[in-house]
């Protein structure tokens, strides 16, 4: 019945060219949804405008995820290739961070970029408990940060504890000689009898390990080999080369110290990229669930607003748009 | 939908089992947290894990053999790659600070600078001849030989013309520094290259 209507106004109305009447149909529509809507109190207008930001968040963050992907892809070879570096080290001189020792200084690696996930508050907590656990009558612990978001939040709270803190430092390509210039600075600056570096370790995509890794300043090195123990035969190795087995210790110290902050640098970074594309997937997951349900809500409004406008046809006989009592009479002319 | 269920429950727990699925590079070992660490961390922060060390990413060496063994396990690692990894040779020479040490299976426990040089390491008739710059060769007791070198080519890559270059480069400028530091950069570098071309010709 309504068909019938419909195909008896379309007649009246063919001799007319098509286009102006598509046209005021067009701009007629909204306004009767809105006239019809306005009854309901939702405005389609809003829930497409919302449709229309979630959608462009989901394409940004699906974007985002791709881009940390590829940076993944390659730094994850060279994160790899360099753990062959520390392994000699810990070989030779174990890993001991129970040791006891007077100055303690954290190195917390983090990332300079947000929206990453978790990875910089784990080694933000991290550091602050292994700061609480070394701290007592006579020690004492501060901190050299890398990165800015570790920096953020350590410096609210423990701002007189840190000595050094590094920004921008995946700005140039990562190698070893910006890592050893920085690992140079760092042990000429601070004094310290252990340094510990804390720092997340790529396990893989989805799972990320706090890691510390302990090293000892030579001294302590050679008390603790006198102490016996896990160092304890350090001294059976004999020395080359050097005048005094101190003066080795010495080297080996600090470029064991590289070598750690070189594979902890890119075993972070690879987190960071990790972390960054999982906490962009699930983002755009998140806004393709949201984009749906705007979907259907924005449905069922223009569902509620035809099926108001076809109960008017039942009812008083006329479509709304057509209606010759009504003052549309834009469309009653030719 | 039984076959659905139990094809899903099938799939979780295969999919669970590799949970933490190592890289081959690292696995985990035995001896694997310090324990007074863990201890003390549980009284710090008792809701957190404790972190992880390095210890326990580690293969476990062998322990001290009783005999002498056949063979030396090398393992010669790069910042950037892994050159050698548990390679089984026979012998080793590198050039310590004192002059070229040469490694045999067996030998007493040793941790010796390097100055940049020629390193070959010997398998039965193979040779293999690399360049390296700085490091530290660590000796020990169990037959075990790590080399940590800062850079390192094989020594057929290295261009001889450069090399000449480079030695009257130095020379000139050693002969012209003036600060202390300059001095000690160009003798570093004058050092490098004439290692370079000794080893190109040696």
């Amino acid at each position: 019945m309504a068909m019938a209507a419909l195909r008896r106004e379309g007649k009246r109305f063919a001799l007319s060219s098509p286009n102006p009447i598509n046209v005021l149909r067009s701009s007629l529509a909204p306004s009767e949804e809105q006239m019809s809507l306005g009854v309901r109190g939702i405005s389609t207008q809003i829930v497409r405008n919302r449709m229309k930001s979630v959608k462009n968040i989901q394409k940004i963050t699906k974007a985002m995820k791709m881009v940390a992907a590829s940076k993944l892809r390659a730094i994850q070879v060279r994160a790899e290739n360099s753990r062959g570096l520390w392994q000699p080290f810990t070989a030779l001189l174990g890993d001991i961070p129970s040791v006891d020792v007077k100055k303690n200084v954290i190195v917390t690696i983090s990332s300079d970029k947000g929206l990453c996930g978790g990875i910089n508050s784990t080694s933000v907590k991290i550091s602050r408990a292994m700061h609480r656990l070394t701290s007592g009558p006579d020690k004492e612990s501060t901190y050299v940060i890398l990165g800015e978001k570790a920096k953020a939040q350590l410096i609210r709270d423990s701002r007189n504890f840190i000595e050094l803190s590094i920004t921008e430092l995946q700005k140039n390509f990562l190698n070893y000689t910006q890592v050893s210039v920085l690992a140079e600075e760092i042990l000429k600056n601070v004094e310290y009898d252990a340094l510990r570096v804390v720092f997340n370790k790529f396990q893989s995509v989805v799972s990320f390990l706090p890691t510390t890794a302990t090293i000892l300043s030579p001294e302590v090195v050679e008390r603790e080999a006198e102490a016996g123990g896990k160092l304890g035969d350090l001294d059976a190795y004999e020395i080359e080369g050097g005048e005094t087995k101190s003066e080795i210790l010495q080297n080996l110290a600090e470029f064991q110290f590289s070598c750690v902050m070189f594979n902890a640098v890119m075993e972070n970074a690879c987190s960071e990229q990790g972390a960054r594309m999982s906490a962009m997937d699930s983002s755009s997951r998140n806004a393709g669930e949201m984009l749906d349900r705007l979907t259907l809500t924005y449905n069922s409004i223009v569902d509620d607003a035809e099926c108001g406008a076809f109960n008017r046809l039942r009812i008083f006989g006329d479509l709304p748009r057509f209606g010759p009592a009504s003052s549309n009479s834009i469309v009653g002319t030719q | 939908m039984f076959r659905q269920a139990t094809a899903r429950l099938l799939s979780r727990s295969a999919a669970a089992s590799p949970k933490a699925r190592p890289f081959s590079t690292d696995l985990e070992s035995a001896p694997a947290a310090d324990q007074a660490f863990v201890d003390a961390w549980k009284k710090v922060a008792p809701n957190m894990d404790p972190p992880k060390t390095p210890l326990s990413f580690m293969k476990p060496r062998p322990p001290t053999p009783s005999s002498i063994p056949s063979k030396l396990i090398v393992n010669f690692s790069l910042p950037y790659a892994s050159e050698l990894s548990g390679k089984e040779v026979d012998m080793v020479i590198v050039p310590a600070t004192t002059g070229q040490m040469g490694i045999l299976p067996g030998h007493v426990p040793t941790i010796a600078e390097l100055k940049p040089g020629l390193m070959t390491v010997h398998e039965g008739n193979d040779v293999q001849k690399y360049f390296v710059s700085s490091g530290f060769a660590l000796v020990h007791a169990n037959s075990f030989a790590d080399i940590i070198a800062v850079e390192a080519v094989p020594v057929d890559r290295i261009d001889p013309t450069l090399v000449q270059k480079g030695l009257a480069e130095f020379t000139q400028k050693l002969n012209s520094a003036s600060t202390e530091l300059e001095k000690a950069e160009a003798q570093i570098g004058l050092d490098v290259h004439s290692a370079l071309s000794s080893a190109l010709s040696g």
